[in-house]
């Protein structure tokens, strides 16, 4: 199996890779391997002992010439922010002999250096897997005497972006439903000589470019845009509606993208109920709306679980179109997880957020797989 | 599905009131397309219809938008560079993809539930996990920001929907053909090419076709792992939105749409000869 093979060398070894990075802590034990060993076996209580000090003045001081002390700065302002320039700081101005002890002399340069907290965080650092990132995607640390708990609000931002993500996508299935379920059952009523060619209608804007939909959508719905001109000359509004660059226009683009994905599974149950189960239903005296609810609604409910699930799947991990049309606001995991990769380079918490977000997926698609089958998966 | 002429005044009412409500559905499927293909057009460096637009003076339009983009040098490098990379992509995708789709559809293939699993989860992964992933492990491996890699990733994210496509045409395969080719003194290339590929090359043409297409729109992992010479035509449109959006990015836009709905017709096309050769009516 040739593709087998291609497939777990790069896509499922880098996602693998990924996962590990989330747990992965092995920055300190590559530049400071002795000084890794001594906190390991540290009790954890108050500063500690001078000669495990004097070991991370070595090190320290031979990283910083190595260059090798980047990524332990990194690491432990990841951990707890301003601790990079602290470790940067001391490197640089270390003295070659120590002032008393080196205990002193570094509590001399910063004070922090003299306080437990930052030797704690140096043995946190040095255990060879962390919870640190998977903590802090759900806005937990591990406070001072290890456990658990939640962080201070002024700081949790990451489950408010866990929510908005999960209600970004919630409105967006909704609304491919409610648009997606009167069209697909219009299509599947009419005779296959007009469905057919409206079917590709569906489909046009599936196969059009996201990019070219995303920017045709910012130009509909900016200020001087055909809607708003539309608006103003109904006389609807009396200003320019602000339509972009905010979640309105997340929502409707991404309904927008999405829609083939929910109007395709329907469209297929759809056209496997015969019409006479309505006409009977309503020569039995049911009023048209009773024949709807109680005989034609039950049989869609495969095809409205199948789109739901897929337009859900896929709304979660989107990012293109947020990030064209949305604000800042708007963000969804997946421009954290792009931010934390190229632009802060605090690459633990990207895959961390990652985990989460290819977790929630993989137990909607499991879900998927049971209710419909992936053989089923179908393209139009 | 006409209104039956024994229905009352309110059936009647719902009855176009609920085609009133499609069309507008269909409106909205539609609109952006319908905005930006005559925008393009503009003679204004504006996204708005101009009045001269509006009142069909042909001093409204022009083609400077196109030809803006016919002489930038970063456009048509990323042309090259999306139909180098689409190309390479859909050939490993589509080579890979039959031959798995082949092997999957021997009945006494052991795990085939876990290996289909396997092989289509690129499409269920969120994009932007596979290009993060990707990421990590290609600069690790020296294949960031290389033809090479970015074809590699795209075949990875094109093989699902060949994997499909032909599998779905193999489903009405008939076996005993290749036996016949078999018993006939055929060897099992020669069978293969003669019997078996004729036959399921609808189904592997549409899934090249998504293939292509799929890497053809592809911005996230490019995105992640090209450098400026690799840049392709979305990930052009991508820095054009963000920074000037410019209206060369609707003439763009408009060839897109030409060629999506070319390949659409395309691909209509197959699906009707494949259902054709299988004898299924509709």
């Amino acid at each position: 199996m040739p593709l087998l093979a291609f497939l777990l060398a790069f896509m499922v070894l880098p996602i693998g890779g990924m996962l590990r990075l989330a747990i992965s802590n092995g920055e300190l034990g590559s530049a400071m391997p002795a000084t890794t060993e001594a906190l390991r076996a540290w009790d954890g209580q108050g500063v500690p002992p001078e000669a495990v000090v004097a070991g991370f003045a070595a090190e320290l001081r031979a990283a910083r010439e190595a260059r090798a002390l980047g990524p332990v700065a990194q690491r432990l302002n990841n951990a707890h922010p301003g601790d990079r320039s602290l470790v940067q700081g001391a490197a640089r101005r270390l003295p070659d002999e120590p002032d008393g002890d080196w205990r002193a002399t570094l509590a001399g340069i910063d004070e922090a250096w003299g306080e437990p907290r930052i030797w704690r965080s140096l043995q946190a650092a040095s255990a060879p897997w962390t919870d640190l990132y998977l903590l802090q995607a759900l806005d937990l640390e591990r406070d001072a005497d290890g456990d658990i708990a939640s962080v201070r609000d002024d700081r949790a931002i990451y489950r408010s972006i866990l929510g908005r993500t999960f209600l970004i996508s919630l409105v967006v299935t909704l609304a491919c439903l409610a648009i997606g379920y009167p069209l697909a059952y219009k299509l599947a009523s009419l005779p296959p000589r007009i469905a057919n060619p409206l079917t590709i209608l569906v489909l046009l804007p599936f196969w059009t470019s996201l990019l070219v939909r995303s920017a045709a959508w910012i130009v509909v719905l900016q200020r001087e845009g055909p809607i708003n001109e539309a608006l103003l000359a109904l006389g609807i509004v009396d200003e320019p509606v602000q339509l972009v660059f905010n979640r309105i226009g997340v929502y409707i683009a991404m309904t927008h993208v999405l829609l083939p994905f929910m109007v395709l599974p329907l469209l297929s149950v759809m056209r496997s109920i015969p019409p006479s189960h309505m006409r009977a239903a309503l020569s039995l005296g049911a009023t048209p709306l009773e024949a709807f609810v109680r005989v034609y609604l039950p049989q869609t409910r495969a095809g409205i679980g199948a789109g739901c699930l897929l337009v859900f799947i896929l709304a979660i991990g989107y990012y293109i179109t947020p990030a064209l049309v949305g604000g800042a606001a708007d963000q969804m995991i997946s421009y954290f997880v792009a931010f934390f990769t190229i632009q802060t380079v605090n690459w633990g918490m990207a895959a961390a957020l990652g985990s989460i977000l290819l977790a929630a997926t993989l137990v909607l698609y499991l879900i998927y797989a049971r209710l419909v089958g992936i053989d089923r998966l179908r393209l139009g | 599905m006409a209104v039956p002429t024994y229905a009352g005044p309110l059936e009647r009412t719902w009855y176009y009131a609920f085609r009133f409500i499609c069309a507008l559905i269909f409106f909205f499927l539609i609109a952006p397309i319908l905005v930006v293909v005559p925008l393009s057009f503009n003679a204004e460096p504006y996204f708005t219809f101009t009045r001269e637009m509006l009142t069909f003076d042909p001093d409204g339009y022009s083609l400077r938008w196109y030809r803006d983009f016919w002489t930038s040098d970063s456009w048509m490098s990323s042309i090259r560079n999306s139909f180098l990379i689409a190309t390479g992509a859909t050939v490993v995708a589509t080579v890979l993809g039959t031959l798995a789709a082949l092997g999957l559809s021997r009945s006494h293939m052991p795990f085939r539930a876990t290996i289909m699993g396997i092989l289509i989860s690129p499409m269920i992964v969120p994009l932007i996990i596979s290009a993060a992933g990707m990421f990590f492990f290609y600069s690790r491996i020296g294949l960031a920001q290389t033809y090479l890699g970015i074809i590699l990733a795209h075949a990875a994210l094109g093989t699902p929907f060949v994997v499909i496509t032909v599998t779905a045409t193999l489903s009405g395969f008939d076996y005993s053909l290749t036996r016949a080719a078999a018993n006939l003194g055929a060897d099992p290339t020669t069978t293969f090419f003669k019997v078996t590929m004729p036959l399921i090359l609808p189904g592997v043409i549409s899934g090249a076709l998504f293939a292509f297409i799929t890497s053809l729109d592809e911005v996230v992992i490019v995105l992640f792992l090209a450098s400026v010479e690799q840049r392709t035509i979305p990930r052009e449109m991508w820095s054009g939105i963000r920074e000037a959006i410019s209206p060369t990015i609707l003439a763009v836009a408009t060839i897109l749409i030409t060629i999506s709905v070319l390949l659409l017709v395309s691909l209509e096309f197959l699906r009707r000869r494949n259902e054709r050769l299988r004898g299924i009516r509709e």
